[in-house]
């Protein structure tokens, strides 16, 4: 059962405070992702919660006991690295039986184990060989598999999949989604991508500068951020933020519109623009139009035929509901 | 135009090579040659290259005069020693500084070179007098010790810019799979940096097994290793070249011979493909 609990919990080194005070509970099960962009903590709060870093203060509880001064193999967990991190030296199948060797498991039980880790990931026919041997992907499997095979209270993946191409990637995500409903077992992933945050995500933490932004399921994150960071954040392409005059009309600081939610017309509309770059991704066409309302361009999703020119003057209407409200501290007003 | 400059350029330097790398071998060809020359020969003017009346007899005389197979053990048991005493210590020392540095790490590492900045002789009388105290003189054992110290600060060196080559990751994730400080060391660090290892312990080998200064004032003949066997043979019945040549060439054909054969290990590079 794999409960993971954090209460106020703090990590300096020296006069650099990485992560304020912060609590987080993550329930059994759940697949938790932080997200955020470089440098926001969320590695290291991941490194906190491994046993990796010591925290400053502060304490974690794992499966209902207290862990704070736990070393990192007494906490049952399993994590997989950005870099893999196989032993280079040991074929796959030793690499997979480290964690049980240094248990002191029995070896009849570590085979049947490792056999049955190899077989989930498909790993049977490269199981003699060296990680150097191995492509990425299969790198990838092989670290999942040592963690596997442990049977961990929870498993911690930090950008695992960054180190892939695109095409891996998309494959891979889905993999560990897959094994997620397979072994409902906890899993704390790491990322910088919102992509992923969103695609494979049952609740979220959004972190900006060691604070928790917001937390909540990919949907209400998306539907409902809690401020301007967030609202940035979460959605591709971002939202748009505007402030000034056509923020006063709906008494706010900033107003945010989504690119999916401004409706186009070439004839008649709220805000007049002139098209500039336009992005054609087939489904659909993301334009970038200037406008006066704010000194960046706006960025509106078409239709992917949606016939539009650069120079073109265009008409767009934000959808009245669908219009999010920011006071002057960037807090959502709702 | 261009290519027929980068042509002559490499034809350049490759003579350049060949002449760099001749006149550095040439002493060791001509204490080679000189070993096969009777006395005579050797010292005759001008010198003969190769068209001499070719002796083994230098030779001959070092085997039946001296006990070669005494200084060579010893020389053995010097570099051996001080080689196995010295990882014990830089290994786990080398160890810490790659992966727990801390802001003084650089500054220690330059301080245990800077002791090999020292001229040995500064110290000469006072380890001279510790070893008289401690009943030293003459022993492999005092010898050993020196030796491991001596050399100490070049191995943790070494060690530790091959350690660093290691990605951190790979130790942690021993750690999170339940490594002990020790396992960490002996079944992850230590077989990943194999030839970093291998070839830190050959330069050792050889640094002792040529090391003069020490052997040469600290032993008489119990615990005199070839370089005193050399010098054995350069003064007592005046110069003898012939014969000195002959048991220099005897004196480093142990560690020519390892050193040749041990060439691609000491290249081969450490990348295995753990990471990316």
């Amino acid at each position: 059962m794999g409960a993971i609990r954090l209460e106020k919990v703090r990590k300096a080194f020296g006069e650099a405070v990485i992560i304020p005070e912060l609590d987080l509970d993550i329930k059994d099960g759940e697949f938790v992702v932080f997200v955020g962009p470089s440098g926001c903590g969320k590695s290291t709060l991941l490194r906190l919660i491994a046993g990796l870093e010591d925290v400053t203060s502060g304490d974690i509880t794992i499966d209902g006991t207290n862990a704070t001064e736990l070393p990192p193999a007494k906490r049952r967990l399993a994590m997989v690295f950005q870099s893999y991190a196989l032993y280079p030296h040991m074929s796959v199948r030793k690499n997979i039986a480290f964690p049980l060797k240094m248990a002191g498991m029995d070896k009849a039980e570590i085979d049947k184990r490792v056999s049955n880790a190899a077989k989930i990931l498909n790993l049977d026919n490269y199981i003699d060989r060296r990680p150097g041997q191995l492509s990425g992907g299969q790198r990838q499997r092989v670290a999942i598999g040592r963690a596997i095979v442990r049977e961990p209270a929870a498993f911690l993946f930090d950008e695992p999949l960054s180190n892939l191409d695109a095409a891996l990637r998309v494959g891979m995500r889905l993999e560990i989604s897959e094994l997620h409903q397979r072994l409902k077992t906890t899993m704390i992933y790491v990322t910088h991508d919102q992509v992923e945050a969103m695609t494979m995500a049952d609740k979220i933490v959004v972190l900006h500068a060691g604070h928790i932004e917001q937390v909540g399921s990919p949907l209400e994150l998306y539907s409902r951020p809690r401020n301007t960071f967030v609202a940035g954040f979460i959605g591709s392409p971002k939202m748009n933020l505007l402030t000034g005059a056509e923020a006063k009309k709906h008494d706010a600081a900033t107003i945010g519109v989504r690119p999916e939610h401004i409706a186009l017309s070439t004839s008649e509309g709220m805000w007049k623009g002139t098209v500039k770059v336009s992005e054609h991704l087939g489904s659909d066409t993301f334009l970038h139009v200037e406008t006066a309302l704010h000194p960046e361009p706006l960025t509106v999703r078409a239709d992917g035929e949606f016939p539009v020119h650069y120079g073109d003057t265009v008409y767009l209407t934000p959808q009245a509901d669908k219009i999010h409200r920011f006071d002057d501290k960037g807090l959502a007003i709702r | 135009m261009a290519r027929r400059v980068t042509q002559r350029r490499k034809i350049g330097m490759t003579v350049l090579a060949w002449a760099v790398g001749l006149l550095i071998f040439f002493p060791i060809l001509w204490t080679f040659l000189t070993s096969f020359k009777s006395e005579l020969t050797a010292i005759s003017i001008p010198p003969q290259f190769l068209f001499f009346d070719w002796t083994t007899e230098n030779y001959a005389t070092i085997y039946e005069q001296s006990n070669y197979f005494h200084y060579m053990m010893n020389s053995i048991y010097l570099s051996l020693g001080s080689t196995a005493l010295g990882l014990l210590f830089a290994i786990p020392a080398a160890w810490a500084m790659a992966f727990s540095p801390t802001p003084r790490t650089k500054d220690i590492l330059l301080w245990m070179l800077s002791t090999k900045m020292l001229p040995a002789v500064g110290v000469l009388i006072p380890i001279y007098l510790l070893f008289v105290n401690f009943g030293l003189l003459d022993s492999r054992l005092g010898l050993i010790v020196v030796l491991f110290l001596i050399n100490l600060p070049i191995i943790v060196w070494m060690l530790y810019t091959y350690f660093k080559e290691i990605p951190g990751e790979i130790l942690e994730a021993g750690r999170m799979d339940g490594a002990t400080l020790r396992q960490e060391i002996t079944q992850i660090l230590a077989p990943m940096a194999v030839p970093g290892i291998a070839s830190t312990v050959l330069l050792n080998i050889i640094l002792a097994w040529n090391e003069a200064f020490w052997t040469l004032n600290l032993t008489t003949s119990n615990a005199a290793p070839l370089t005193a066997f050399i010098a054995s043979f350069s003064s007592p019945q005046g110069n003898f070249y012939a014969k000195l040549s002959a048991a220099s060439m005897l004196a480093i054909a142990p560690i020519l011979i390892l050193g040749w054969f041990s060439q691609k290990q000491l290249v081969r590079g450490l990348t295995f493909g753990a990471v990316k």
